[in-house]
Formats: structure tokens, sequence, C-alpha cells
């Protein structure tokens, strides 16, 4: 259950974020989780809501884009989708490859709201 | 500011309707950051649309464990100005991770200058296994936790790695998913599995046996006594990690232990 900790991680800086817009809180929060940064969207979903708890972040959407995992072959330079569970390049099958994406875990973006004052 | 219909801009017009005994007027008037806004009748106004807050987006990209990762650099930093090649030692519980570090220590005692941070939820057996082998030891309880992160290991480095310290074994808790998330500041992670978990776990767990360059098979003594396949599990294991150097030993009968002291005197060179 590490994505409590993602998700503490996660509010702190959506509330960094509000008071550094000065806002009044956040109203939706969206992420990036690439599909080998070991966190479990749907456990995320669960941890946010209870660390958001009386925090600026209190009642945020969390909105989750899933990134699959990209490499580069070292052979023939492309880059291309892959399959996480057998690595290679898809243009010319080499095994030689490295992860390009896969293991995002981002903030994109928070909404804002300002009430009045 | 306008506490009736919300708006919160600097500078902007706006009209009223006022409504004073038996007629009504509308005037416009510009809102300034002070709101100057007197009247010598008295004043009410109903607005039909509820008070408007202003909503917005800000692009952020950020990483979201970016603060555990700042401390990684730091500690990698640190690692690196003091000559110290650290390796995170990664495996489900019951692999054996204390039990090798035990024999490497011991057989790495007098050749390279060695120190253990160890995690687990609760107490600090590992690390009294670990005591009197010629290499300081700390144990890190992470009490309700999963991993260790980069703050519990960065606290520790100066009194457990300094003095001349050449290898650190940061040895994390036993589970496969969760510290594969957390930069420690290590050199590089090493993934460990044995005999007895089963030739597949690689692709069942990719996140970490994707991420870790160096991976070791342990308990090989037990492999005659189970239907296990070395050559399956090393399969496995470039599936998710073309190219991952592997190890196999028993850290019981010293089988390939040569191969993976070495290796790891090779590392400090």
């Amino acid at each position: 259950m590490h994505e409590l900790s993602i998700a503490q991680a996660l509010v702190e800086q959506v509330e960094a974020v509000v008071a550094k817009e000065r806002a009044s809180r956040a109203v939706k929060v969206m992420i990036a989780v690439g599909v080998l940064s070991g966190v479990e969207p749907e456990a995320l979903h669960g941890a946010f809501p209870l660390v958001a708890e009386g925090t600026t972040a209190e009642g945020a959407e969390l909105v989750v884009e899933k990134v699959s995992a990209r490499v580069r072959c070292l052979a023939c330079g492309q880059e291309s989708p892959t399959d996480i569970y057998f690595m290679g390049c898809a243009q010319c099958g080499s095994r030689s490859v490295e992860l390009t994406a896969g293991r995002e875990l981002h903030i994109q973006s928070v909404e804002l709201m300002t009430d009045e004052r | 500011m306008c506490k009736d219909c919300g708006c919160s801009g600097v500078d902007h017009g706006h009209e009223h309707e006022h409504v004073h005994d038996g007629h009504s007027h509308k005037h416009g008037h510009t809102h300034g950051v002070e709101h100057p806004h007197e009247h010598l009748h008295p004043h009410s106004h109903p607005h039909l649309v509820p008070a408007v807050a202003e909503a917005r987006t800000v692009s952020v990209q950020q990483k979201i464990l970016s603060r555990n990762d700042e401390q990684a650099a730091r500690n990698r930093a640190w690692l690196s100005g003091h000559g110290v090649v650290a390796v995170n030692l990664i495996s489900s519980p019951g692999t054996g991770k204390t039990f090798l570090l035990e024999k490497t220590l011991e057989g790495l005692r007098g050749k390279v200058a060695c120190a253990v941070i160890t995690g687990d939820q609760r107490t600090d057996n590992d690390a009294r296994r670990l005591q009197g082998k010629g290499a300081p030891v700390r144990q890190i309880e992470t009490i309700n936790s999963c991993h260790l992160d980069a703050e519990q290991v960065g606290k520790l480095l100066p009194e457990v790695a300094g003095n001349g310290v050449k290898l650190l074994f940061i040895e994390n808790v036993g589970n496969l998913v969760c510290p594969s998330a957390f930069d420690l500041g290590e050199n590089f992670k090493i993934a460990l599995l044995s005999t007895t978990e089963g030739e597949d776990k690689p692709v069942k767990y990719p996140t970490l046996f994707s991420t870790a360059p160096v991976a070791v098979l342990t308990k090989m003594d037990l492999a005659p006594h189970l239907d296990w396949s070395a050559a399956a599990c090393r399969t496995a294991l470039r599936q998710v990690r073309p190219g991952v150097f592997i190890f196999e030993l028993s850290a019981k009968t010293g089988q390939g232990m040569d191969a993976w002291l070495d290796y790891l005197v090779k590392l400090t060179e």
C-alpha cells in the first residue's frame, strides 16, 4: 500500500500549488501514471480522498492518465511501443532496447478554484 | 471586492439593479482593489445567480515523488563524494537477502569495507544477524510503511557509510512492488529471487525486474528438489529486462558465491 505514501506526496504538492497560485482549493488533479511506475491507479483513487481530507485538495477529482511503455532500440534507433512482458523493438525485433516511457509518476495539471473573499 | 456577486477581478465594471421604494434603476460602476461603494440610500439587491468563483487550470509537470527524488539526489551526491558504491537489494520476504548478506560480509571481510542499512517493518532481528562481521549495520524500522525512502536512508549515511566504507548494501523491506518506486540514491537496484518462488515471478512483477540491471537467483541448492527451471527463470528475467546480469548462487552451500563476491569487489575498484 505505498499508494498512501504516493497520495501523501501528491496532496502536499497540490497544496503547494494552491498556495503558490493564491487559490482557495483544487477541484481537479490530473496525473500521469506509467504501467511500470509500480503504482496501481485504483489504489491511488482510494487513498487520495482520505489523505486530501482537511486540506485544500479535499474534494478534488483525481484524473489518471495511464502511460504505456515505449522503448528506444539500441540496434535500429527507432522508438516504439512495447509489451512490458516481452520487451523488444517493434520495428526490427531487437531485444537491445531501453525504456523511454512507462515509469511516469507525474502531476500534469491542477484545476484551481478561487472563492470570493 | 463585491461580497454579493463575487466579482473578484481588479478592474471591471458591472451593473446593479436597485430597487428603491416603488422605482428601480440601473447603474454601472467599476471595481478597484478597494471598493468605494457608498450610497446615501439603503441598498439591497437580490442576485439570481449564486456567488461566482474563479476556476482555472495550471500546468504543473512535476514528479509526484519529487521530494523523495531530491533527497535521493542528495544521497547520491554524498555517496559519490565519499567514494561509496551503494546497491539497493529488493525481493519478496524470505528470498534470503539477509542470509546472503551474512555470507557476503564474511566473504568480503578484509577485502572491501562494507556497510549495511537494513529495513523491516518491525524488529532489529536482521541487524543483529549481521552484527560482528566487520561492517557497520543500521536497522530502519519502517513501522507501517512497505518500503524505505530516501530520507530514512539519508539520515543514516554519515554514521553508517562514512569512515572509508566502499560498498553499502541497502536491504529493502521484503516486497516486490513498493520499494521499486522509491529512489534511495543507490547506484542501482539488485533484484533477488529464490528457487522456491516460481520462474515466472519477473513477468508477474515487471516493475521491479525491469528496473534492476542485476538479478540474483538464490537457494540454488534447492533447485534439484523442486520443479523449477533455471532456464525458464532466466528467460522470464530477460523478457522484462533484456541484457540483465544474472547470478545463480546458494549462500548455504557456497555455490556461485565466488563469482558474486568477485563482482562486488570489482564494483568498488
